[in-house]
C-alpha cells in the first residue's frame, strides 16, 4: 500500500442545457468524486489514510455516490478482470422498485433505495447481507413531495450515504430519511414540504454527503435552490444557504482544504463554490460556465471541473479563487462523471468513447470506443476500469495498455443506468429489478 | 394452500372472511367514536410526540425517542398505531409506518399471527385514512401474499386511491392477458371495467390506449376530466423572465371586457376551447408562437355544492394558479418536463360559479424543444375522481362564487 497517493477527483461535465435530451437526464446519476491510486507526487498513503479516517471511512466501505471521497476508485486489488456469469456473479437479489441510485456498502451490509407505485410514490430503503444477498430489512415511506420524473430518471435517483452508524436516504421527492444500520428510524424530513418550490420535473439526483456531524444536501432547481447542512443526529438544519435558481443534477463533493479541514465543493452552471461544512460560509468561488449534470473530480487540493471540456484548478495560496492549470476540450464528459486513475483522467461520452487524458496538462493520450451508450459513470480498482452501458453490458478496461483495451465483458441483460459500487473485492451493480454482486 | 397459510391455521378462515367482506364492499361495524378512542393512554404521549412533528425537523428529537419506544412494542400494538395514523400529517404517517414495520419484522418471524384479524378489520373499515389501510394491506400481504391478491378483487371502488390503484392494476393485467389470447371482446369488457374505476393518470392513459387499440372511441379529455373551455388573454411582456413576478391587470381584476397594453399591441380576452386529448391549452394557438411572453387563461367552473377539491395542473412553463381570487401555487420552471397531475393543489369550490385563473409564462429559449407554451388542468376529488363543471348549475345561473378578482 505504500506509495499510494490521495487522488481525489471530481466528476462533472460540460453539457449544454437541454433538459429534454437523454444526455442531460442520465447525467444526474454521476456526481461526486475522489480516488486513490499510485501517482507520483501528491499525498502518500499515510496522508490518504489520515484523510479517510478524518472522514470516518473504513477501508472496505463504499458509503456514498462513487465511494470514498466520491472518487469512484477503490484501492481493492481483488476485483476480477475476466468476467464470467457462472463464476463471477456471486449473487443476484431482486429489487422491489426502480432506481438509478447506487448501492452503498457499510461493513457487512449493502443498502439501496428504490421507488415503486403507479406514481412512484412509494419509497424504499433496503438492506442486504453483503455475504449472500439475503434481505436483512426493508423500510418503506410515502413520498411527501412531487414524484414526476423523466422516464430515465427515478424517484430513487440520489445515492444514499452513511457515516458508518446511520444511513441517509434522499429521494427525488425530497424525502430524506435517516435510519440506523438496523433499520431503526432516527429522523425524517420532507424537504418539499419545507421548501415547496424546490422541485424539478425531470427529477432531482444530487446525492448527499456527510462531513463530520453534518449532512450536506444540495437541492438546486429553477424555482428554488439551496444547500442545507443538516445535523446528522436530529435532522434539523444547522444552516441553509440560498443558491442560484438553476436546475442542477450534480452532487456535492468533499475536498481537503488548505488548512487540512474538509470543504464542500458545490458545482453549478455558473461555476464552483467551496463552502465550510460546519457553517455553510463560502471559502471561495470560481466562476465559469460549468456542467450541471456530471460532477467533477478531486485529487488532493486540485479540482477537475467539467467546464470547457475539463478544466483543472489548483488552489490559491491566499485562499482566493483557484487558478486554472489547464483547460482541455478534448476531454468530454456529457453524462458520466470522469475518473482520475494513476496520472490520467478518464471521460466517457454518451456515445461510448472512452478518453484518457493526461492529468498534467489535459492532453489526450488515447481514445477507445466502447459499446455504449452510457449513463452510469465508470468506476475503477487498482488495475481496471469498470463501465456498464445502458443495455447492461459490463466492460472491463485495462487503462494501463498503451491505447487502452477491453479485457472482458459480461452481459447482465437488463437496462442499467446506475453507477456501480466497489467494496470487499466485489462490484455491486443495480438495475430497476436486480442487484448483482460480482467478484471472485 | 400456501406455506404461510399452512403455518397459521387461522389464516384460511381469515382470508375467506376478508375476501368476502372486500367483495361485498362491506364496512366493519366500528363506530367513529371507537376509532377515535383507539389510542390507549399508555401510548398517548409517544403518539402525540410523533404526531407533533412539523416542518424543518421540528419535533424530530422527541419523535425519535418516542419511535424507539413504540417500535419495541409487540404485535398487539399494531392496531393502535394504525389508528394513530388517522389524521396524522404526512411526516407523522411515515414515522408511524416505520414503527409498525419494525414491530412486524419481529412479530412476523414467529407463528403468532393473532394480529392478522385486527389488521383485516382495520383494512376493511373504510373510514380509516388511506395510508394506514394501505399499510394494513401490505402487512396482511406480507403474512400471506394470497390474502392480498384475494382482497384486491373487492377493492376496485375502494376510497383509498392507493388500494384502488392496486386493484385496477390487477384488472389491467388480467385484461392484457386476455387480449394476448386474442379474446378481444372479453379484453374490451375488462378494460372498460378498469377504466370505470381507474383514478391515476398513468392507469387511465394505459387503459385508454388499449381500448383505442381495440377500436374503442374515447373522449379522453372527458375521461380525465380536463377543463377544456377557457378565456385567454395576452401576450404580456416577460422578457428576461420578468413576467412571472410581474402583476398584469388580469391578476388585479378579472374583466373579460377589458383591453390591456400587451407586448405586441392591445390584448383582449378571447374564447379558447382545447380539443387536445390531454386537455392541453396551448397559448401558441391564439397568440402564435412567441418568446418572452406571459398570458392568462381563465375558466368558469360551476359546482353544485361547496366542496374541497384538488386542482391538478401539468405544464413545462412557469405558471401561477388562483381559485376564486386565492393564490394557490406557482412554479418558475421552464421546459424540463410536463405530466398529467404534475402539481396538485387543494382548493375550495363554492356552490355556483368559480373562477380558475392560470398565468402561463414562456421564456426565451430558442431550442426546438422549448417551443411549448401550454398547460393542462383538471379538478378532482381527494380520491382522484374527476369533477366536471356542472352544466345544470351553469344553466340555472350562478349563485355564490364568481369572484370578480382572480
Amino acid at each position: 500500500m505504500i506509495g499510494y497517493k490521495l487522488d481525489i477527483r471530481i466528476l462533472n461535465s460540460d453539457n449544454q442545457r437541454n433538459p429534454k435530451s437523454t444526455t442531460r437526464i442520465l447525467a444526474r446519476s454521476m456526481t461526486g468524486a475522489s480516488a486513490l491510486r499510485s501517482v507520483s507526487g501528491t499525498f502518500t498513503l499515510v496522508s490518504l489514510a489520515g484523510w479517510l479516517v478524518t472522514c470516518g471511512v473504513m477501508a472496505d466501505d463504499w458509503r456514498q455516490f462513487r465511494g470514498p471521497q466520491g472518487a469512484a476508485v477503490s484501492e481493492d486489488l481483488g476485483l476480477p478482470a475476466t468476467l464470467d456469469a457462472q463464476k463471477n456473479v456471486l449473487w443476484k437479489a431482486p429489487l422491489v422498485g426502480r432506481g438509478i441510485s447506487s448501492p452503498i456498502i457499510v461493513g457487512d451490509r449493502v443498502f439501496i433505495t428504490c421507488s415503486s407505485g403507479t406514481q412512484n410514490e412509494r419509497l424504499h430503503v433496503i438492506c442486504f447481507n453483503l455475504s449472500d444477498g439475503s434481505q436483512r430489512w426493508t423500510r418503506q415511506f410515502w413520498a411527501t413531495g412531487r414524484t414526476t420524473v423523466h422516464e430515465k430518471i427515478s424517484v430513487a435517483a440520489p445515492t444514499p450515504t452513511s457515516d458508518g452508524k446511520r444511513v441517509f436516504a434522499l429521494f427525488s421527492s425530497n424525502d430524506l430519511v435517516c435510519l440506523d444500520l438496523d433499520g431503526n428510524l432516527i429522523w425524517l424530513r420532507g424537504l418539499t414540504l419545507d421548501y415547496p418550490n424546490a422541485s424539478n420535473s425531470l427529477g432531482l439526483s444530487a446525492s448527499p454527503v456527510t462531513a463530520g456531524d453534518i449532512l450536506i444536501t444540495q437541492v438546486e432547481t429553477d424555482s428554488e435552490a439551496f444547500v442545507a447542512g443538516i445535523d446528522v443526529a436530529t435532522g434539523i438544519n444547522r444552516w441553509k444557504i440560498d443558491r442560484a435558481r438553476h436546475a442542477d443534477w450534480t452532487s456535492p463533493m468533499l475536498q481537503e482544504g488548505r488548512d487540512g479541514k474538509p470543504v464542500v465543493i458545490l458545482q453549478s452552471s455558473s461555476g464552483v463554490t467551496a463552502i465550510d461544512p460546519a457553517t455553510g460560509s463560502t471559502a471561495w468561488n470560481w466562476v465559469s460556465a460549468t456542467s450541471t449534470i456530471p460532477s467533477g473530480a478531486v485529487r488532493g487540493q486540485n479540482l477537475y471541473v467539467i467546464s470547457g471540456g475539463i478544466t483543472a484548478l489548483q488552489p490559491d495560496p491566499a485562499g482566493q479563487s483557484p487558478h486554472e492549470l489547464w483547460r482541455s476540450n478534448l476531454l468530454r464528459a456529457n453524462i458520466s462523471s470522469p475518473v482520475l486513475w494513476d496520472d490520467g483522467i478518464f471521460t466517457v461520452n454518451d456515445a461510448g468513447v472512452l478518453t484518457r487524458g493526461k492529468l498534467a496538462d489535459g492532453s489526450r493520450a488515447w481514445q477507445l470506443r466502447l459499446k455504449g451508450p452510457f449513463t452510469a459513470s465508470p468506476v475503477a480498482d487498482a488495475h481496471h476500469l469498470y463501465l456498464v452501458n445502458e443495455a447492461g453490458l459490463l466492460q472491463v478496461v485495462d487503462p494501463a495498455k498503451p491505447e487502452g483495451e477491453v479485457v472482458s465483458e459480461l452481459d447482465l441483460g437488463e437496462t442499467i443506468l446506475a453507477t456501480p459500487s466497489i467494496a470487499g473485492r466485489a462490484l455491486y451493480v443495480r438495475s430497476d429489478a436486480h442487484l448483482w454482486k460480482i467478484g471472485k | 394452500m400456501s406455506r404461510g397459510l399452512q403455518r397459521l391455521n387461522v389464516r384460511p378462515r381469515l382470508l375467506r372472511s376478508l375476501a368476502i367482506f372486500a367483495l361485498l364492499g362491506h364496512l366493519a361495524a366500528t363506530s367513529p367514536a371507537e376509532v377515535a378512542a383507539g389510542v390507549s393512554p399508555d401510548l398517548a404521549r409517544e403518539i402525540q410526540a410523533i404526531r407533533a412533528v412539523g416542518l424543518e425537523g421540528a419535533g424530530n428529537p422527541q419523535a425519535s425517542a418516542a419511535w424507539t419506544k413504540l417500535s419495541a412494542l409487540d404485535g398487539a400494538a399494531m392496531p393502535e398505531l394504525l389508528n394513530a395514523m388517522d389524521g396524522a400529517n404526512a411526516l407523522a404517517a411515515n414515522w408511524l409506518r416505520a414503527a409498525i414495520e419494525a414491530i412486524a419484522d419481529r412479530e412476523f418471524r414467529s407463528t403468532n399471527n393473532a394480529v392478522a384479524g385486527d389488521l383485516g378489520r382495520f383494512l376493511l373499515d373504510a373510514r380509516h385514512d388511506s395510508k394506514p389501510r394501505r399499510l394494513a394491506f401490505d402487512l396482511l400481504t406480507r403474512l400471506d401474499p394470497s390474502t392480498g391478491e384475494a382482497l384486491l378483487a373487492g377493492m376496485l371502488n375502494d376510497p383509498s386511491p392507493d388500494l384502488r390503484a392496486e386493484a385496477v392494476q390487477k384488472l389491467i393485467r388480467q385484461a392484457s392477458q386476455v387480449m394476448s389470447r386474442s379474446n378481444q371482446p372479453a379484453a374490451r369488457i375488462l378494460f372498460q371495467q378498469a377504466l370505470g374505476f381507474a383514478r391515476t393518470a398513468p392507469q387511465i392513459d394505459e387503459i385508454a390506449k388499449s381500448l383505442r387499440d381495440l377500436g374503442e372511441k374515447l373522449d379522453l379529455p372527458a375521461v380525465f376530466g380536463f377543463v377544456t373551455h377557457w378565456k385567454v388573454v395576452g401576450p404580456f411582456d416577460s422578457t428576461g423572465g420578468k413576467g412571472f413576478a410581474a402583476v398584469y391587470p388580469p391578476e388585479e381584476k378579472l374583466d373579460f371586457e377589458g383591453e390591456y397594453d400587451g407586448k405586441s399591441g392591445k390584448a383582449k380576452w378571447q374564447e379558447f376551447v382545447t380539443t387536445d386529448d390531454y386537455g392541453l391549452v396551448s397559448l401558441n394557438k391564439p397568440f402564435s408562437p412567441l418568446k418572452g411572453v406571459a398570458g392568462y387563461a381563465c375558466a368558469e367552473f360551476f359546482s353544485d355544492r361547496d366542496q374541497e377539491v384538488e386542482l391538478r395542473l401539468g405544464s413545462e412553463n412557469a405558471w401561477k394558479l388562483w381559485l376564486n381570487g386565492k393564490f394557490l401555487f406557482g412554479q418558475n420552471e421552464y421546459h424540463l418536463n410536463k405530466a398529467i397531475d404534475q402539481y396538485r393543489m387543494n382548493g375550495q369550490l363554492h356552490r355556483g360559479r368559480n373562477l380558475i385563473l392560470v398565468k402561463l409564462c414562456q421564456n426565451e429559449q430558442k431550442e426546438d424543444w422549448a417551443g411549448d407554451w401550454d398547460f393542462q388542468l383538471r379538478v378532482c376529488d381527494p380520491q382522484g375522481a374527476p369533477i366536471r363543471s356542472s352544466t345544470a348549475v351553469a344553466q340555472a345561473g350562478s349563485g355564490a362564487g364568481g369572484a370578480a378578482t382572480p
